[in-house]
């Protein structure tokens, strides 16, 4: 027996599974109409390859992955596409969504599929394509796309795969009844994933209070290198932490994967979808779904077909929505409920929860929190909620984050338990979805900044050209005073004294008092803005870390930014009230003498940084930091980071390569001048 | 019908704020039975009248802070302070000893903070101590128990406390008194001159520390709390007695199991150390938490000029209590040791 282990907190609720395992898993059948929302995974929506009007077979794509993490769309069943068009679909928010809209034509006939019992012969590429191709997301719940999660990276070594049986929440027994009738298949595609990632050990881990089920797994394992492992029913251990450590005694590092600890987890139905697709070339196109509460008459779980709208599901199972007030996909911890039961089942709708207010009733007001610590006790994360809960509600989020609300897998075990009552689980959720807003406000304003900093340093190349052509001239000046009194030396001494008066003076305009004031100035300026760069650096350092000092640095940057402003505006004032002078003198006489003044100009120019030299430091420094922005795009992408957080990655990746065109053509029209 | 709309869990498990509070009262009854039958009626007056005035208390407050009255009242949690302190104090209290308690309890210490949850301190603890300082000769008349002294009955523990005037009940010193204030007799003489010890400790009082001990142990089965803080409190108190007990000579402390059945030691671990609002949260901020109020008690009983410790060690380490929760954040999942303490 392999030593399994235990992890903190957990819950103990009520299981209500035996009403809906009663009976073999029931034919849905074809409904009239099927709604196949685009999206039904993490990652970009599909994009239909159909139109309205044409018609599909069973198995059909319609719909094909966009970028990596996405999945393509099959049709379920055959038949004509009515529209692609928004309908409301199964979501948190209730939003709607665009859909493929697909008429059945009740023949079911399949597109020409095939499969191969041979996989063994095929590569890993292969056999990711294949499970790409088939459209299959994590079917346990958060609907990852399968073949992105097996793509594992190079130099990653996975030692264990996870195949998750344990379905903790109350009432689901999705799961329970594959295990019990297609045992054969969920270890027949946790040998396909054996072989794909090549673990040391294969572990698919199942809760003691599905005997019929482990009983079912252990038979069809016998002799594979497929263990299976029984460990005592406590929720929620089926969530991926939480089974990971129960099975390894390894906890995934905080924001990372389990990847990281070289583990990597799929869902039971997941392997079979694997196995259907590898060996039996179908793509995923109907799921087991549990319809189970009172307000059903007959409790069952169902083979149904994605886009199969809730409400026929329902009847099949006996619905009376006269006693039902409350709609739940999933279970009673971390399900949600439903708008309207007209919506669609999709790729991870593992149960349909209709209760009676008896059974699930609405939860009454909550009550001050007496900081009992039944929560903490409770937290599988070992975090403190009753703290969470109090920054919560006074809006500190450093705090909060402090306290690792990230870490928080919103299970809900805190809320069960808590004696007043309190909704913790929503001031969590709610405090997690302003934090990231703020987060994306700050990028935006970052943004924002780095646009401010280029047309700064735009400016301030500008200036400086002006001032290389200014002390150009100064200087031709000089040096033409200097040969007038040369060559007039021999003719005329006075002329030549009145000349060598006029010279000293001159210079003396051009350098004592512009020595004192000038210099002064210009000391100002570089002094603010090395400045200036140490403090932008700090904040960058500060940004990177996460520091919670950034605000500090932002503020201080910004003064900072504002002095070399007016440092660099007093400067510029000053230069042009004192540049009329000379420039009056230095009118240049002729062609010759002006084409030796450009000469200059340019020699001055490259030795106080020539323009095109600025140009190209800034270029290189926007291409340091597209650099940045691609790995971390690229990072996201791979962690499978939120749709948001990626999309506005990928815009100033976008941005990023867009100002490095336009620099590079500042930088070629400053070198051809 | 529209369905509704909530976010999850949808379940909630059995157990409620009033059914703590509840299970509370409950597990005070035995205790509350056997000071009955040692030490006469009075403790039952006491909490009779002291429930009546909280529940007013309360109702004011709730109204003054507009609150729902009904909503707030059912929580039971002006009940439990209300018992709480009266039970600790002596029997054939005057009522408007208990009025004065009561008030700065559930006014001052609960209300003025906010309400149940955000009191810093705990409640039936501050009204304890004010009522010390404020009437110190009342607060240190305990009755002698029966065997020692002769019990009123209940209509002189009623007349005791609406018309103190009229009352004449004798008082004793307690045990804890006995043993701080002797200094020339070995703890062996000493027992057997006094009349007030009994197997273990006081008359009484060693039975009535054995029967809050039972109702929280009942508590704890129900697991309306966690041992930490009840057993660190006792176990620190007990270490504390047994490091200068001296043999038992003219300087003891006094032994262990003395201090253990002495007093309110069991009432403190079980029904004051455990009040969720005031201690700390993390079990090893609970340990902390315990331990440090059994050695304060210690310290105070044996050195102080209290007769019992219990509430002022339990206010102090209330004070310490948010200190304590600082640096015991547990370590979250995912996360190595040390980092969430920053
Ligand atoms: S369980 Fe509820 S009442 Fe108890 S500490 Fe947690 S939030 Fe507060
Ligand atoms: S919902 Fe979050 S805070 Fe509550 S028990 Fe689960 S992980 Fe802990």
């Amino acid at each position: 027996m392999r030593k399994v282990f235990d992890f903190h907190g957990g819950i103990h609720p009520p299981e209500n599974k035996y009403q809906s395992v009663r009976t073999p898993i029931a034919d849905a059948g074809i409904p009239p109409q099927l709604i196949i929302p685009l999206s039904q995974h993490i990652g970009a929506p599909a994009v239909p390859v159909v139109a309205a009007g044409d018609t599909v077979l069973k198995g059909q794509l319609i719909a094909e992955p966009k970028g990596f993490v996405s999945v393509p769309l099959h049709a379920p069943t055959s038949g004509t596409i009515v529209a692609i068009e928004e309908r409301q679909i199964a979501h948190p928010s209730g939003y709607q969504a665009p859909c493929i809209v697909i008429a059945s034509d009740f023949n079911d006939e399949w597109i020409p599929h095939s499969g191969t019992r041979d996989y063994r012969n095929l590569d890993k590429a292969q056999l990711i394509e294949r499970i790409r191709a088939a459209g299959i997301a994590g079917m346990g719940g958060a609907g990852f796309p399968t073949a992105a999660k097996l793509s594992v990276r190079e130099g990653v070594k996975i030692d264990t795969l996870v195949i998750n049986g344990t379905e903790c929440e109350p009432y689901i027994t999705a799961d329970d009844i594959l295990m019990r009738e297609r045992a054969t298949q969920i270890v027949a595609g946790t040998l396909i994933l054996q072989q794909l990632i090549e673990p040391s050990a294969t572990l698919i881990g199942v809760e003691d209070n599905k005997p019929e089920g482990l009983a079912a797994l252990r038979s069809a394992a016998e002799g594979t290198a497929v263990e299976i492992v029984e460990f005592p029913t406590k929720y929620p251990s089926g969530g991926e932490k939480q089974l990971i450590e129960i099975l390894t005694g390894k906890q995934v590092p905080s924001g990372g994967l389990p990847a990281d600890v070289g583990v990597i987890c799929q869902n039971v139905a997941t392997a079979v979808a694997v196995y259907d697709a590898v060996v039996l070339g179908r793509p995923l196109i109907s799921r087991i779904t549990t319809v189970t509460g009172e307000a059903v008459a007959q409790p069952q779980n169902f083979e149904v077909l994605l886009g199969t709208p809730m409400s026929y599901l329902l009847a099949l199972a006996g619905y009376q929505p006269q006693k039902n007030r409350r709609l739940i996909m999933g279970g009673p911890m971390m399900g949600f409920t439903l708008p309207s039961p007209d919506v669609p089942i999709v790729k991870t709708t593992n149960c349909l929860l209709a209760p009676t207010e008896i059974e699930l009733p609405t939860p009454t007001p909550a009550q001050a929190c007496i900081r009992c610590g039944m929560c903490a006790q409770a937290c599988p994360a070992s975090l403190l909620p009753q703290q969470m809960f109090w920054f919560a509600q006074g809006k500190e989020f450093e705090k909060l984050e402090n306290h690792n609300l990230f870490d928080c897998i919103e299970c809900g075990a805190c809320s069960w338990v808590c004696p007043s009552n309190i909704p913790l689980v929503q001031y969590y959720r709610a405090s997690k979805a302003e934090i990231l807003q703020l987060r994306r406000d700050n990028e935006k304003s970052e943004q924002a900044r780095i646009r401010f900093e280029a047309r700064q340093e735009r400016l301030a190349a500008a200036d400086a050209e002006k001032e290389a052509k200014r002390a150009a001239r100064k200087k031709a000046a000089e040096e033409r005073a200097l040969q007038a009194a040369a060559d007039g030396g021999e003719e005329d001494p006075i002329q030549a004294a009145i000349e060598r008066a006029k010279a000293k003076k001159a210079a003396q305009v051009a350098g004592a008092a512009d020595e004192n004031e000038l210099e002064k100035l210009e000391k100002a300026v570089v002094t603010t803005r090395k400045r200036l760069e140490t403090a932008s650096g700090k904040l960058e350092q500060a940004k990177t870390e996460g520091s919670d000092l950034v605000a500090a640095l932002q503020t201080g940057v910004d003064k900072t930014r504002a002095k070399l402003n007016a440092a660099e505006n007093a400067l510029h004032d000053y230069q042009l009230a004192n540049s009329d002078a000379p420039m009056e003198n230095a009118a240049p006489t002729d062609a010759a003498q002006a084409a030796i003044e450009r000469a200059m100009a340019a020699r001055s120019a490259e030795a106080a940084l020539s323009p095109s030299e600025k140009a190209r430091a800034q270029l290189e420094k926007l291409q340091v930091r597209l650099e940045k922005s691609r790995a971390k795009l690229a990072e996201s992408r791979d962690s499978g980071a939120e749709e948001k957080i990626i999309e506005a990655l990928e815009s100033t990746v976008e941005r990023l390569s867009e100002k490095i065109a336009a620099a590079e053509q500042e930088l070629q029209a400053t070198e051809g001048a | 019908m529209a369905l509704m709309r909530i976010t999850s869990p949808h379940a909630h498990g059995p157990m409620s704020t009033s059914k703590v509070m509840l299970n509370v009262l409950l597990a005070t009854i035995p205790g509350i039975v056997v000071l009955t039958h040692f030490f006469g009626f009075g403790t039952i007056v006491n909490i009779l009248w002291g429930s009546v005035v909280a529940l007013a208390c309360e109702a004011l407050a709730l109204k003054l802070r507009r609150r729902p009255l009904g909503f707030y009242l059912k929580d039971y949690s002006a009940l439990v302070t209300a018992t709480l302190l009266c039970v600790a104090l002596p029997p054939y209290s005057p009522w408007w000893l208990i009025a004065v308690g009561i008030a700065s309890a559930i006014l001052l210490a609960k209300h003025l903070y906010g309400g149940l949850g955000y009191n810093p301190f705990n409640p039936a603890m501050v009204g304890y101590v004010v009522l010390l300082i404020s009437f110190p000769i009342q607060m240190t008349a305990w009755a002698p128990p029966r065997g020692v002294g002769e019990l009123p009955g209940l209509m002189q523990a009623l007349q005791a406390c609406f018309t103190p005037a009229a009352f004449d009940g004798a008082t004793m010193a307690t045990p804890l008194d006995l043993l701080k204030q002797n200094n020339s007799l070995l703890v062996k003489d000493l027992w057997r001159q006094s009349p007030q010890f009994g197997r273990w400790a006081g008359i009484g009082w060693e039975w009535a520390n054995l029967a809050f001990l039972a109702g929280g142990a009942w508590l704890l089965y129900r697991r309306i709390f966690t041992w930490h803080a009840p057993l660190a409190m006792l176990a620190g108190l007990a270490l504390m007695a047994a490091l200068f007990n001296d043999g038992g000579s003219s300087a003891s402390g006094g032994s262990p199991l003395f201090h253990l059945l002495s007093g309110a030691t069991m009432f403190g671990a079980f029904f004051i150390v455990t009040d969720p609002v005031t201690s700390a949260v993390s079990v090893r901020g609970r340990l902390i938490y315990g331990a440090m109020i059994g050695i304060l008690v210690y310290i105070i009983r044996v050195r102080g000029n209290y007769p019992d410790a219990v509430a002022f060690a339990v206010l102090i380490m209330n004070f310490a209590a948010p200190f304590i929760d600082y640096y015991t954040q547990p370590r979250t999942y995912g996360h190595q040791r040390g980092e969430g303490e920053k």
